[in-house]
């Protein structure tokens, strides 16, 4: 049997808190992500979804436990794990193009040389004309609206060529006509160029949309309370959200999570 | 409904046009009262001051090229000098606390003060000067700078290290370009610094420059010239301030 890709086993994660009681962020997390899997995880704040994404990217250690990619252990960000942030994290003083093809200085090729100035070039125009903003390619973000920045940076995920693409609530501050595009764009991306997608949101018509397993995590401690299988066919428009299968797939989920929720001491 | 807006650019125009003439008109009315008169030179006067002073063998030029210099080269000095400390402050917690309470404790310290001292340990030359204006501009300088270094957003610094990005890498592309905007916001400070600071170090003892003419006016109450040299400093302020205003907006298109 092939193993999955990333395996996470029996993680902890306490967060220290001056003169109180250590906050167990992570408890017991295990999860296995397979190969171009799209992995959508759904909890209440607080249940660790964040820290969890930190830990795969490798910009936060933890207490215990393994996290692997490929069979090795991850030490700290790289280029094969992309991050997509809420907040876009577009450099403001580079344009569109220098955003995207920035990155690109640090990776070296599968030959061992590294990216000359034109095939940055071409890479970038390649994954401007993918997430449509051809004809932004000289603009500054500032120019650009929240999802067409949302846009860049995934343009920006796909040019370097990540396996995994960790994906934080990227699309949670966009209204709600951009973030259907949005989501029918990168169900449409995913398809064309296959990669390892883990994606967080609060939003479980959006995981239910996008991904093939959604993680329900549970808060304090944070940790995994059940996996569901999303078992409808790619591909998928809007359109898939009147289907019942969706709509019974949704309404199971949305009724843990708020189960979940209401059981939280307020 | 108020108009938060700063209004088309003519009626800015207008209206600044407007409250210069109109300021000029006011001052040439009150110079009119004669006890006025006495300690505040009328705009006429001033104008024939400046007239006669610029005139060859007149001391105008030579004040304002002694000024500028003593400003520009402590300026200077202290810009190259707060940038490398700001990063270090804004980059390394350790030197941060090493240096900030002192800075924090210079800051309060009117540069004014010190001109004893520096006069004891320096003489009379132009060093004194240099030291007064770089200390004050360069504690500005440095507390805003440290400010933006400070305050780089934390997730470009993730996302930079998500890409493969060292250390190095970080601060010569993000953390520089990220505080580029503050740098230039301290200079301006800065350079406002410089020139409130002049007139105190031209007080140690010098012959030239608008501080020291303005002082040598002072005894023989000739207002028209210590007029003529407040405005002239806040003249070099304005073009200076503009200068910096012109870099900065260029630098930084993407803001």
């Amino acid at each position: 049997m092939k193993k999955p890709l990333i395996i996470i086993k029996d993680v902890r994660k306490e967060f220290i808190v001056e003169k109180k009681p250590n906050v167990v962020a992570l408890n017991g997390v295990n999860l296995e992500i397979e190969k171009n899997e799209f992995v959508c995880v759904v909890g209440p704040s607080g249940c660790g979804k964040t820290t969890l994404l930190n830990i795969i990217a490798g910009l936060e250690t933890f207490d215990s436990g393994s996290v692997t990619m490929h069979g090795e252990d991850i030490i700290g960000p790289g280029p094969e794990r992309g991050v997509i942030f809420q907040q876009y994290a577009l450099f403001p003083w580079m344009t569109v193009r220098k955003n995207i093809e920035y990155g690109l200085k640090f990776i070296t090729k599968a030959d061992g040389s590294r990216y000359t100035k034109e095939e940055k070039r071409a890479l970038a125009e390649h994954y401007i004309k993918m997430v449509n903003l051809t004809g932004f390619e000289d603009s500054y973000p500032k120019a650009l609206s929240g999802g067409m920045k949302q846009r860049v940076a995934i343009a920006r995920g796909y040019a370097l060529n990540s396996e995994v693409l960790l994906m934080d609530e990227p699309f949670g501050a966009l209204d709600a006509q951009t973030r259907a595009q949005l989501q029918e764009d990168l169900l449409r991306t995913w398809e064309s160029e296959k990669k390892t997608i883990f994606f967080i949101t609060h939003d479980v018509d959006e995981a239910v949309l996008l991904s093939s397993r959604v993680v329900i995590m549970s808060a304090r401690p944070g940790q995994i309370k059940e996996i569901v299988p999303v078992d409808l066919p790619y591909p998928r428009t809007q359109a898939t959200k009147m289907e019942s299968e969706f709509i019974k797939i949704k309404n199971y989920i949305w009724d843990t999570v708020y189960k979940m929720y209401l059981e939280i001491p307020k | 409904m108020k108009d938060f807006s700063d209004g088309s650019a003519r009626m800015r125009y207008t209206l600044m046009t407007v409250s210069i003439i109109g300021g000029f008109f006011f001052w040439y009315l009150i110079t009119l009262i004669p006890t006025i008169n006495t300690f505040l030179a009328s705009p006429k006067q001033v104008l024939r001051a400046l007239i006669s002073e610029s005139k060859a063998g007149g001391r105008y030029w030579k004040d304002i090229s002694i000024s500028l210099q003593r400003v520009l080269i402590g300026f200077g000095l202290a810009f190259v000098a707060s940038i490398p400390v700001a990063f270090l402050m804004g980059w390394y917690p350790k030197v941060r606390n090493l240096i900030e309470p002192w800075i924090q404790f210079m800051r309060t310290i009117p540069p004014i003060a010190l001109i004893p001292l520096v006069i004891l340990a320096m003489g009379l030359g132009e060093p004194p000067k240099y030291t007064i204006i770089f200390i004050a501009t360069f504690l500005v300088m440095v507390v805003t700078i440290y400010q933006g270094v400070k305050e780089v957003d934390k997730t470009l610094i993730k996302a930079a290290y998500t890409f493969g990005a060292k250390d190095r890498d970080l601060f010569i592309d993000i953390i520089i370009p990220a505080s580029f905007p503050f740098i230039l916001v301290g200079a301006r400070l800065g350079m406002a610094a410089a020139l409130t600071t002049l007139i105190a170090a031209e007080l140690t003892g010098t012959i030239f420059g608008l501080g020291a003419r303005i002082q040598g006016a002072q005894q023989f109450m000739d207002t028209a010239i210590v007029l003529l040299g407040i405005i002239t400093i806040g003249v070099i302020g304005f073009i200076l301030d503009k200068i910096l205003l012109f870099i900065e907006k260029n630098l930084t298109k993407w803001k």
